[in-house]
Parts: structure tokens; C-alpha cells; sequence
């Protein structure tokens, strides 16, 4: 111990940045949204609405509509009646709708990284060079499928499932938006679309690019609402598919909902990663991938790195080094273009980490933040670090789904693997070595669908993303989010 | 005076032995004629928690064995099938009334089937798993990987074709199985146990419990340590949801009842079904 010698954690002086906003004035907000139905906005049948804040400012951004049992009746039937002409159309055709939409999305990607930043208090860089850039990506890459079903692994004459119900989070609301969509609509299928609560905005842009680009009315179908909403929409008898991100326990009721049914079912559900640092791991490198594994989007990401596993050898240079770059972590503003670490989605969420990171105290694990200071309103969260954490503990087994990382050691591979596969998630894993047998080995015996070596938090429309056990079933990505959509032909 | 025969006990097959059921009970097996043919063990609840235990035990194994030695363990598998193929064309004239000549054919096409399956073992990978042409530097490939545990109830009607039909595909990526037989015809299954242990198939990657799905079925599919629900052989719909609905408790992967025509050749979907896909990414550079 103690050989490691770098100065204490001092706060960052001298690093102070001017502030950098993104202008506003790119997005056009309007007082309140309808519903997206058959190619059109309409009002809910019933006028009821709800409010979408800014979670920096807790501003009120617009009122959106809630839409209900009537009006997701409407989207489906129009979603029915599109599918006939959609599922026929030839394949290139419906790519080049799904071109069409990519470049859209590339052409307004300043005024949609605003808005996201906006209605869900993630940096401006992140949704500037992450979300948007990945969703005008995802809907180019699953285009090109359109015209090559044939080749989805499904027999010579796959066929699409019909009509599809979605349901997204909050967390990326347009990238989840660009899973969901663009490989349904390149099967051949047409789609509800149910976007969070509490960021449906950009779901409602993209209603109006889908306008832009002369897609056939009932294709697209958003309805915005809450959990009832979702509800109504995935246990709605004329859905043949039922599509799903978000917890573990609304995921578990609606595989209870569709039990008996022909609906097919995917879902993307909960994580609690582990992001193992093993001696010889390439340190610079571990400490960013630590940073970025837990601290990307507030925390806010299912396969967050949130239990980061440390090779007791190394376990005081990590702590040392993660402590330093946590203090030059700048938190506030997301419009900043300086900013790391944005507001927390909503004051939910906020009390729920709040909560979990007090069951860690009261657990008798160590709360480390840097001195930071957080903005008067709007919900926010220091980014956190957790020591003297145990398996045993609620931070080391319950998603907290926010900036707090709860750190455990190891001695052996071994007992990195059984630490790591030791919950009920298997969404994704970290490993951090210079090791290459040990990276495959440690990457075969991980019980997860996504394994990051040497890097951390990559995503892209070609790789295949989804979890084992309790993170859910099915994958979005490459050709096997394409198979999600289809299902196999009658043999000629 | 004309010999007497010894008559065999059928028993479960529970970790590579043959247990009775811890319960003591068993129940009537007739022929299709309603004569009296033996009698099952009927296996109970705790039956299926220590075949769930002895499936989780031979897991890491099991999956652990390179594909190649996973194929040529399944392909001896029918090797030793062929080798009983007057005993099993016997079990299923017994269990599903037919002629000899139909039932020696249903034993060919089970063979022929487990030998199909049998060269998947090696070949999965390739043809389900791929590199991924991510947009940047990094090394980024996918591949199948087993469930885990996996429970099947079989087909009801089909005691053998339909059986290794539905058995093979689980076992043959690496999952290990837990089999509800077919209640009325169960005893070919038990003949196949006795192919399995003398097959180099190490015990608990497959466990046979003659049972009837409604009784067992119904703590296998809330079972925590079961990870995929093959429902193939539910006939009953209220039972099958059920099941399923149970299922979601820990997100079993389910595949739902059918009634295929198992003379066809299958498509992947009974091995894809119990596959989770990895993905691995790795930066390049030098």
C-alpha cells in the first residue's frame, strides 16, 4: 500500500470554465402537443394533458396529452389499416422512407439535441455527439435492411408480425425511440409508439419529420401518457408485438400480460453491471472507462457500470485516481457545452437515488462525493462513490439508475466472475486488462449480453444489444434486432 | 413350462440415476388398447427441485465442453438409440398404437433427427453469431451462448420423434434440461434415459421425470433457477398460460404450445430459443 504517492484530492482550482450554453432559439416549442395518429396530430378524446419540465430549471416546457383507451384504440386501428400497404410495399421502397427519415434526423439533429437536452437534462455533448448522431445512424443502418430480409436468418420468406406496441423509457428518449422504429418498420411492420412521461418531446418532432418525409399516415403512431397509457397500448388485442424498455418489474408484468396471447415479446430491462479492473489493467484508460461507465447520462443508463470490481493490488491507486478525475467532473447546466454530468431526469427519480444512496449510509458503506456545488432548482445529484460496499448490500444489488458507483475488490479471476455474475441482471460487463487470453476468458464466463473490454458504453446499430436472465429477452441491434420483427415464412 | 420375463421398473432419471419418485407414486401406463403395460413413477414437486438442482450442478460443465465434444457425445446419443431401435419400435407400439413398420420408421426418423441435431454443435456459432461492422475502431463480434437450465414439457402424442424433438435443440448448444414426459405414453422416454446414461451424457444435463405437467410444471415454471420454459407438449390453454404467465416471474425465455408436424425438417427456432446472443467489444489499435 501507501507506494502510491500522487497529492491528495484537491478540488479543481484554476479550472474554472466560462459559461459555453447552446442556443435555445433552434427549438421551436409550441404551448402543447396531440396525439400522432394516421399521419396527423389530434387532440385526446377526452382533453386531458400533462406537463413536461425542463428537469434543470423545473421551467414547464409544454402540456402534452394523455392519451386514452379510446385514442390508443384509434392508433392501433390506424396502425391495422396502414399495415397492409406498408407489409407489401417492396422492401426497397419502405428503405428508402427509412432514408429519408435518417437524413431528416441528420438535417435537424441541432434543434433534436436541444430539445432532448431540454426535456431530459442530458449534456448537451452527450446528446449532440451521442443520441442523435446514433439515431439518424440506427434508422440508415436497419434501411438498408428493408430490401434483404431474406438474409435475417428466418427462411428465404420471412414476414413481418404486424402491428407493433412500444414503449420506451426516458433515459435516451429518441434513441430508444430509433431501436424501437426503425427495425419494425423496415420488417414491415407499423407501430404505436409510446414514448416516457416525462420526455415525450422529441418522440413528437419526430412525428413531424415522419410527416417531412411523406411516410403513409398509420405507420407511426405516437401516443404520449403515463404508465397507463402503456398499459392500455401493450395489452391492447390488436398489437402482435409488444416491444419494451425499461424496469425489471413493469417488464415481469407485462411477459405476466401477453402470457397466452401471440403477441411476441422483447424486452430490455434492468442492469446492474460490473466493470472489473483487474492489476494489469491499462489505468489511464480504466479510470475514464470507470467515469463514463457510471457517470454517462447521470447514471441514467441500464448497462451503467455501477459495480465496479478492483483487483485488491491495485484497489488504493484506482480509488485514488477515480477520486481525482471525479473532481474535475463538472455538474450543471445541461445546454453547457462544458458539461459532464447533467439534472436528473425527474423528481422521482431523484427521490429514488436519493433513497437508495441512504440505504448505502445506513448499510455502513462510505459515501465519497467531490466538492461540488449543484444548482438551486432542479433536481440534481453529485456524482457518488461508494467504498466498503458487500454483496450483500442494497446499493450492490438494486439498479439505483443514477450517478453512484458502489465499489468491491477481489483477489482471483474467479472471484471477479462469481462477484460479477452474482445477480439476477445479465445486461452487460466491463473488463479492464492487458491480458488478451484473460479478456476472453473472463468475457466467455460472464453471464451478460454485453461485454465491454477495454472500453466502456459503446453502442452502434450494427451490434447487438440485450441482456441474460432478468435484463430481459430478444436484442435491439444488427440482424438480430432485425429478427425481433420478423418470423419465419411458410416453406415453398 | 414357458419362462416367466423379468419386467423392468420404470423409474425418473434424475443426475445420471434413476431414482423412483421421492413420493412413492406412480400411476398406470396402458397401451392404446387399455391394457396394462407398467407402472410410471409419478414424480411430485420435490422431484422437480432436485432435477432443477442436478440440471444447475451439470450446467458449468456442460456448456463448458468445446462443441465438438458436445456433438460427438449427442451423436453416440443416437448411436445407442440405433442400437435399442427393436426395444424403442416396441415402446411405441405400445404407447401410440401403431403398426411395427409405422413405429420402426418413427425410430428411424428420431435417429436421423438426434444426428441432425448432433452436427449443430459446431456449427451454431457460424451461423448464428457474426462480427458486427461497427463505426469505429473496434474489434466487435456476437455469439450464441446457452440459457441455462431449460424445462420441456414433450409433446403428449409423440413419445419419441416428438420428445427428442424437442430435447435435442435444448441440450445440443449446452443448456441442460429438465423433461416432463408425456403423461399417458411416457415409457419411451425412460427407455431414452437409459440411452442417455450410457451415452457419455453426463449426468444431470438431462433428467426425465414421467409426470403429469399439471401437477409438476406449475413449480418448475416459477422456479427461480430455471431460465428457459419449453411448453411444446401443454395441450391444455388455461395450463400453458398459466405457465407462461408464472414464467415472467424471472423471465424465463417461453416457447409457446404447437402441434408441428415433427416428420418435417425443423428450422433453428428450438436452438435459437434457448441462445442468448454476446456481444464483445475490444478496442483496435496498436
Amino acid at each position: 500500500m501507501a507506494e502510491f504517492t500522487d497529492p491528495p484530492v484537491v478540488p479543481p482550482t484554476g479550472l474554472d470554465y466560462a459559461p459555453a450554453p447552446e442556443s435555445r432559439s433552434v427549438v421551436d416549442l409550441q404551448p402543447s402537443y396531440g396525439l400522432f395518429i394516421d399521419g396527423a396530430f389530434t387532440e385526446g378524446s377526452d382533453g386531458r394533458t400533462f406537463k413536461t419540465v425542463n428537469p434543470a430549471t423545473e421551467e414547464v416546457l409544454a402540456e402534452v396529452t394523455e392519451a386514452t383507451e379510446a385514442d390508443v384504440d384509434l392508433a392501433v386501428d390506424a396502425a391495422r389499416r396502414a399495415f397492409a400497404g406498408w407489409s407489401r410495399m417492396p422492401g426497397r421502397e419502405r428503405a428508402k422512407y427509412l432514408y429519408r427519415i435518417a437524413r431528416i434526423l441528420a438535417e435537424r439533429s441541432r434543434e433534436l439535441a436541444v430539445l432532448e437536452s431540454l426535456d431530459n437534462g442530458k449534456p448537451i455533448r452527450e446528446s449532440r455527439d451521442v443520441d442523435i448522431p446514433l439515431v439518424s445512424q440506427w434508422f440508415f443502418y436497419y434501411a438498408g435492411w428493408a430490401d434483404k430480409l431474406s438474409y435475417a436468418g428466418l427462411g428465404a420468406n420471412p414476414r413481418p408480425l404486424g402491428v407493433a406496441a412500444q414503449v420506451i423509457p426516458w433515459n435516451f428518449p429518441l434513441l430508444m425511440l430509433s431501436w424501437k422504429i426503425a427495425p419494425a418498420l423496415a420488417a414491415g411492420n407499423t407501430v404505436v409508439l409510446k414514448p416516457a412521461e416525462t420526455t415525450p418531446l422529441t418522440a413528437l418532432l419526430f412525428a413531424e419529420i415522419c410527416q417531412q418525409a411523406d411516410l403513409p399516415p398509420g405507420v407511426v403512431n405516437i401516443v404520449t401518457g403515463a404508465g397507463t397509457t402503456g398499459q392500455t397500448l401493450v395489452s391492447h388485442p390488436g398489437v402482435d408485438k409488444v416491444a419494451f424498455t425499461g424496469s425489471t418489474d413493469v417488464g415481469r408484468q407485462i411477459a405476466r400480460a401477453v402470457a397466452g396471447t401471440n403477441k411476441r415479446l422483447t424486452l430490455e430491462l434492468g442492469g446492474k453491471a460490473a466493470n472489473i479492473v483487474f492489476e494489469d489493467a491499462p489505468m489511464d484508460q480504466a479510470i475514464e472507462g470507470i467515469v463514463s461507465g457510471i457517470f454517462f447520462n447521470q447514471g441514467h443508463v441500464c448497462c451503467a457500470g455501477s459495480r465496479l470490481l478492483v483487483q485488491e493490488n491495485v484497489y488504493d491507486e484506482v480509488m485514488e485516481r477515480l477520486k481525482r478525475r471525479m473532481a474535475t467532473l463538472r455538474v450543471g447546466d445541461p445546454l453547457d457545452k462544458n458539461t459532464d454530468i447533467g439534472a436528473i431526469n425527474s423528481r422521482e427519480q431523484l427521490e429514488r437515488i436519493t433513497e437508495l444512496a441512504d440505504a448505502g449510509d445506513a448499510e455502513g458503506a462510505e459515501r465519497w462525493s467531490p466538492p461540488c456545488e449543484l444548482p438551486s432548482s432542479g433536481f440534481w445529484y453529485a456524482p457518488t462513490v461508494f467504498t466498503g460496499v458487500t454483496q450483500a448490500h442494497r446499493i450492490a444489488r438494486e439498479e439505483i439508475f443514477g450517478p453512484v458507483l458502489s465499489v468491491l475488490s477481489f483477489r482471483t479471476p474467479d472471484e471477479a466472475v462469481a462477484k460479477a455474475n452474482n445477480t439476477p441482471y445479465g445486461l452487460s460487463a466491463g473488463v479492464w486488462t492487458d491480458k488478451g487470453s484473460r479478456i476472453l476468458a473472463i468475457a466467455d464466463r460472464l453471464r451478460a449480453g454485453v461485454v465491454w473490454a477495454n472500453t466502456f458504453n459503446k453502442f452502434d446499430p450494427a451490434s447487438p444489444f440485450g441482456g441474460y436472465k432478468e435484463s430481459g429477452y430478444g436484442r435491439e441491434g444488427g440482424r438480430q434486432g432485425l429478427a425481433a420483427y420478423l418470423q419465419e415464412g411458410e416453406t415453398a | 413350462m414357458s419362462r416367466l420375463d423379468v419386467r423392468k421398473t420404470y423409474k425418473l432419471y434424475i443426475g445420471g440415476s434413476f431414482p423412483r419418485s421421492e413420493s412413492g407414486h406412480t400411476y398406470e401406463v396402458l397401451d392404446t388398447e387399455g391394457r396394462f403395460l407398467a407402472n410410471a413413477a409419478k414424480a411430485s414437486r420435490k422431484d422437480g427441485r432436485d432435477a432443477v438442482g442436478a440440471a444447475r450442478k451439470a450446467f458449468g460443465g456442460w456448456s463448458a465442453r468445446t462443441p465438438y465434444n458436445r456433438g460427438q457425445i449427442l451423436y453416440r446419443v443416437a448411436e445407442m438409440i440405433e442400437g435399442r431401435h427393436d426395444q424403442f419400435t416396441s415402446d411405441v407400439v405400445s404407447a401410440e398404437g401403431l403398426s411395427t413398420q409405422q413405429a420402426s420408421k418413427v425410430v428411424d426418423a428420431a435417429v436421423d433427427r438426434w444426428v441432425w441435431y448432433a452436427g449443430w454443435a459446431d456449427k451454431l456459432a457460424q451461423v448464428t453469431g457474426n462480427a458486427n461492422q461497427v463505426a469505429g475502431p473496434y474489434f466487435n463480434l456476437s455469439s450464441p451462448e446457452p440459457t441455462g437450465v431449460v424445462v420441456a414439457v414433450a409433446p403428449q402424442d409423440d413419445s419419441l420423434l416428438g420428445l427428442v424433438s424437442v430435447l435435442a435443440p435444448v441440450i445440443v448448444s449446452g443448456n441442460t434440461a429438465v423433461v416432463v414426459t408425456s403423461y399417458a405414453r411416457p415409457l419411451p422416454a425412460v427407455t431414452l434415459s437409459e440411452v442417455l446414461a450410457t451415452s457419455d451424457v453426463p449426468g444431470g444435463v438431462v433428467n426425465i421425470l414421467t409426470a403429469d405437467a399439471a401437477d409438476v410444471a406449475p413449480w418448475l415454471a416459477g422456479h427461480l433457477d430455471v431460465n428457459g420454459l419449453d411448453l411444446t407438449g401443454v395441450d391444455d390453454a388455461s395450463l400453458a398460460t398459466d405457465l407462461e404467465a408464472e414464467a415472467a416471474v424471472n423471465l424465463k425465455r417461453v416457447v409457446r404450445p404447437s402441434r408441428p408436424d415433427w416428420a418435417a425438417e425443423p428450422s433453428l427456432s428450438r436452438m435459437t430459443a434457448f441462445l442468448e446472443t454476446k456481444t464483445v467489444w475490444h478496442p483496435v489499435g496498436v
